[in-house]
């Protein structure tokens, strides 16, 4: 079984993240972390209240050690990378990584680490490679790869890279993906 | 400087628990041949960090760097480089040193002296910053300032004052959110490319070596700052490091973490108050 679903996104991903929480069944338990690249200045807690909206999920911007719990749904805050061990969230200040912080490659590598074959790796839409090679990760360590289908992506560099850089299990539009999910989750 | 967190890293291993043992292992050779002890750090943002000096050091596994370590103390040198994370800016979160302002000063204001423990405190930005703030609302001169990190080359910069000038600009954004009187450049001197502040802003400062993951408390504290530090650090340590901060807090003592830190998670949840909640600003009540 799969304990965490861990989604990067950059550019158009405030709009593909909502649908997909839109189309996800209740009956996925997983907690789900979101690494969408934005801006140092971004409001804190905005972007978790316009998720919100699109899922009855608990949305939240953790803090480091946060309980990683069924159902909820956590965003990397704006400035820390996010990372998670078994059963918490764990921030770091390091580096910005290629212009991001908090970055995918890191939260994904992170998920591969501790979660192994019980973790699933999803790269969205977006106008850079981050990601590619935390999905690769996931996937090496036997979890599952799903990327975004690039012609059907508000900006297709980064399902392209990730696509380049490993095997993904499904490469689909956005709207199969929660029912690809709903597959793989209950 | 430190690494990258994410420059090319050698592949992981593909035995995790062999990994773990190696890793453990690793850290406890550390510990007992240099004293550094990382055996309670935080794990995926150490692993990174080793897979990275394994790569450089061009060595197969994390056992062949075990051996390099306790053969070469400049191979070590080079590791604490990487696991120490100084990253740090003046007025870093400026909405915390506004908050600092104007619920923590009043409080010092009724004292007669203040102590102040700046744990972790990198190369002293954060030092220099709360020296300004506290030199502006006219508390500077009852104040001591004790400010400490693990690192004894963090402390030689953070002695000297000099800080990147190609950061003054950013560094004047956060002074003017973080409600300063005045204007910024009157706090340094630029030379080349460094900006240099002023000693008298040190002459209330202690700089000292202390680890927190080892070393005891060393005096009592009014107000205790270690911020963006104990992230670092797993569950157990950041328990340890939360009573010597309670220890050494006099009652009614402010504690101020990082925005990202919670003491919810801690064991001492139930002994402070909070003051200003969002800024995590608490204060001893038990
Ligand atoms: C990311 S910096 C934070 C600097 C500053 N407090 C700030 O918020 O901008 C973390 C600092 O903690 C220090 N540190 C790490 N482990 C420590 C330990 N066991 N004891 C004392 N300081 C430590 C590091 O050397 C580094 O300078």
């Amino acid at each position: 079984m799969y304990d965490v679903i861990v989604i990067g996104t950059s550019w158009g991903g405030l709009d593909a993240v909502s649908r997909l929480l839109d189309g996800l069944d209740d009956a996925v338990r997983q907690p789900i972390v979101v690494v969408q690249h934005r801006s140092v200045e971004s409001q804190e807690g905005a972007l978790a209240r316009i998720l919100g909206d699109h899922t009855s999920r608990t949305v939240c911007d953790p803090d480091d050690k946060t309980e990683i719990e069924p159902y909820h749904v956590y965003l990397g805050p704006p400035d820390y990378h996010v990372l998670v061990e078994e059963g918490h969230i764990a921030l770091s200040t390091d580096d910005v990584v290629e212009y991001a912080r908090p970055s995918i490659d890191v939260l994904f590598e992170s998920a591969a680490d501790a979660y192994g074959d019980r973790a699933i790796g999803i790269v969205l839409t977006g106008a850079n490679h981050d990601g590619a090679r935390g999905l690769a990760r996931i996937k090496q360590r036997g979890g599952v790869a799903i990327v975004q289908e690039p012609e059907t992506s508000t900006r297709r560099a980064m399902p392209d890279a990730a696509i380049a850089a490993t095997d993904a299990d499904a490469i689909l539009p956005l709207d199969e993906i929660p029912k690809f999910l709903y597959g793989l989750c209950t | 400087m430190a690494l990258p967190l994410t420059e090319t890293a050698a592949p992981p291993p593909e035995d995790p628990e062999l990994e773990q043992l190696e890793i453990d292992l690793l850290l406890e050779a550390v510990y007992r041949r240099y004293g550094f002890d990382f055996r309670q750090y935080a794990v995926a943002s150490l692993k990174r960090r080793l897979w990275r000096r394994l790569a450089a050091e061009r060595v197969g596994t994390i056992s062949e760097l075990q051996a390099r370590l306790l053969h070469d103390p400049r191979c070590m040198e080079r590791l604490l480089l990487d696991l120490s994370i100084n990253v740090t800016s003046m007025f870093r979160d400026p909405t915390f040193y506004l908050a600092f302002r104007e619920k923590v000063v009043p409080l010092l204001r009724t004292y007669p002296f203040t102590r102040i423990w700046c744990a972790g405190c990198s190369t002293g930005e954060e030092v220099y910053s709360l020296a300004i703030l506290l030199e502006e609302e006219g508390v500077y001169e009852r104040t001591r300032i004790y400010a400490t990190d693990i690192n004894e080359n963090v402390l030689t910069t953070a002695r000297e004052g000099v800080f990147p000038l190609a950061s003054m600009q950013q560094y004047t954004e956060n002074y003017i959110r973080s409600g300063g009187k005045h204007d910024f450049s009157r706090y340094y001197v630029a030379a080349y490319d460094g900006a240099q502040f002023p000693h008298s802003l040190t002459e209330n400062v202690v700089f000292a070596q202390h680890n927190l993951a080892m070393d005891r408390s060393f005096n009592d504290f009014n107000v205790i700052i270690c911020r963006n530090v104990m992230i670092y650090f797993d569950r157990a340590l950041q328990d340890r490091v939360h009573g010597l901060f309670h220890d050494s807090l006099e009652m009614f003592g402010i504690l101020a973490l990082g925005h990202k830190e919670s003491l919810a998670f801690t064991s001492h949840a139930g002994s402070y108050d909070e003051i200003d909640p969002a800024e995590r600003i608490y204060r001893k009540i038990r």
